[in-house]
């Protein structure tokens, strides 16, 4: 782990350069990246579940009836609190980034192409 | 059907530099891989049939004629709501791809940034020289929406984008670069020791190199030649040397530096000058340049070889040539449309290759079949990311060339 760095924040910065918007309605192009994240996560879940499952059932060493009897202590507290949070950036990735545009007012990207082109 | 699945994440080959996924993480970047052929090949497809079925009859009514450039099919499937979804869609899966290598890299950077200054302490592969400049072309926008392009970072001496750039190839690739990613460069050895089994080229020089992935396997299929591989951007050098002496690789070196100024080589020092899917990332001006440096450094009879995605030709259908342009507008790749609508043998010609002393071959990507399946192809290929490549070459004539 590093100490000085938020990794979390750092991780989702913007990539230079104006985004093209898809929808007319800006919202649509927002609801997009979080629902797809959050395809994405629901994908990661159900592969850590099914590992989680074949490895108990090749092991033979905990019954399923204990995870619903599971409670976190502070530090498995703190551990979940931490994954919580860089999930949540990753399913606002779209929003936050929208911040940085407004600021940032990139030209729009065939004025770039054009002057490639040319020099 | 099994063989249409891409391999799982940790097929990757795990050398010490590669950042550790971890479980969540690997299974982030299967869920891009299949998400990213499902929208290359099922979904793909859907901009093919709004285009013939509504767009081109639409433009056929208002103009009275077909289309007569890639950027007229451009204009007109912007407008159209499936063209508009599926783009939406193909965009946040490559910032999905970045989010995800950047909180696998960023979440370790301590110990990744440790490990590379031991490695490149140790081996001397590492030559940087803040002189360079990072051009205009590397730092307008950052290269296919990878946060910080090819040169920045999150602090002094880091190596961020190059691990980021290493561990999330394989989801755009689908898996088809092979274990190390390093398919391309694969492929490059498969074609020459083919093409000339008995060559022994004592010095290789490969322009771009950014990580090393196309040039290390060069450097170890020829253990008796020395590598130079040149970037403009130390924090990919960084962790591009680090991952070589991971791999266990001595014949290489990794040095900033420009390929548009190589004057610090003598005219004819290389045997073989190399580019990977490099000339789509410069500018008009830069790639002739870098072309003439490429040929005043080349020694007569050596080889210079560029592997890049096919260019655009009259033989082309402008409608192909529109999907393989989407990255330039939509992923950050800004001079692919113009670079991929030269003519690369008029442009080699023009730095000094003789036409007669050119060749272009089909090469594509060399991985272990047993673990790796090809690349799809054939109406489900991904524009712009498939694994198959043409290769545009010279050996530069024994009689010094004149420009053509």
């Amino acid at each position: 782990m590093n100490d000085d760095l938020d990794w979390v924040a750092a991780s989702g910065r913007r990539a230079k350069g104006k985004r093209p918007q898809f929808f007319d309605e800006p919202a649509l192009d927002r609801l997009y990246s979080t629902v797809f994240a959050l395809a994405a996560e629901v994908s990661a879940l159900r592969e850590r579940q099914d590992t989680l499952e074949r490895l108990l059932e090749q092991h033979g060493v905990m019954k399923r009836e204990e995870i619903d009897r599971y409670e976190p202590d502070r530090a498995a507290g703190d551990e979940r609190g931490l994954a919580t949070r860089a999930y949540i950036a990753r399913i606002m990735r779209g929003f936050q980034q929208e911040v940085e545009a407004i600021e940032a007012s990139d030209p729009p990207i065939m004025d770039i192409v054009e002057k490639l082109a040319r020099e | 059907m099994a063989k249409n699945l891409p391999p799982p994440y940790t097929a990757m080959s795990r050398h010490p530099m590669m950042p550790r996924a971890s479980h969540d993480e690997a299974a982030r970047f299967n869920f891009l891989t299949h998400f990213n052929r499902y929208l290359s090949g099922p979904i793909g497809a859907g901009n093919r049939l709004a285009y013939e079925k509504r767009v081109l009859p639409a433009f056929r009514t208002e103009h009275g004629r077909d289309p007569e450039h890639r950027y007229e099919i451009r204009d007109a499937m912007n407008n159209d709501s499936w063209h508009r979804m599926w783009s939406a869609l193909k965009r946040n899966s490559m910032e999905m791809r970045q989010h995800n290598g950047r909180q696998v890299v960023l979440r370790q950077l301590d110990e990744l940034d440790a490990m590379a200054r031991q490695f490149n302490e140790h081996s001397g592969m590492l030559e940087l020289d803040p002189a360079i400049a990072q051009p205009d072309y590397q730092t307008m926008v950052d290269i296919h929406c990878q946060p910080g392009g090819y040169h920045g970072g999150e602090r002094a001496g880091d190596v961020t984008v190059g691990a980021n750039y290493d561990v999330g190839l394989f989801a755009t690739t689908g898996g088809a670069l092979g274990g190390l990613n390093d398919g391309g460069g694969q492929a490059v050895v498969g074609w020459v020791k083919a093409e000339r089994p008995d060559w022994k080229p004592r010095r290789i020089l490969d322009i771009g190199c950014t990580v090393g992935h196309n040039a290390v396997p060069i450097a170890q299929a020829f253990p008796d030649a020395e590598v130079i591989a040149i970037d403009t951007a130390a924090a990919s050098l960084r962790y591009g040397a680090a991952r070589a002496a991971a791999i266990g690789v001595s014949n290489i070196r990794f040095v900033q530096a420009s390929g548009e100024d190589l004057s610090r080589w003598a005219d004819g020092h290389f045997d073989w000058v190399q580019t990977t899917m490099f000339l789509h990332e410069l500018s008009a001006k830069a790639m002739p340049r870098i072309m003439q440096e490429a040929n005043r450094a080349l020694a007569p009879g050596g080889l210079i070889l560029h592997i890049e995605q096919p260019q655009y030709s009259d033989q082309m259908p402008l409608f192909e040539q529109f999907m393989r342009d989407w990255d330039a507008f939509n992923n950050n790749e800004p001079f692919w449309t113009a670079m991929h609508g030269q003519d690369l043998k008029e442009v080699m010609a023009k730095a000094g290759f003789p036409h007669d002393s050119q060749f272009v071959a089909g090469v594509r990507a060399v991985v272990d079949p047993a673990i790796f399946p090809p690349s799809p192809d054939e109406g489900e290929e991904d524009f712009g990311r498939a694994a198959i490549w043409n290769a545009y070459g010279a050996w530069k004539p024994l009689a010094k060339a004149e420009a053509a």
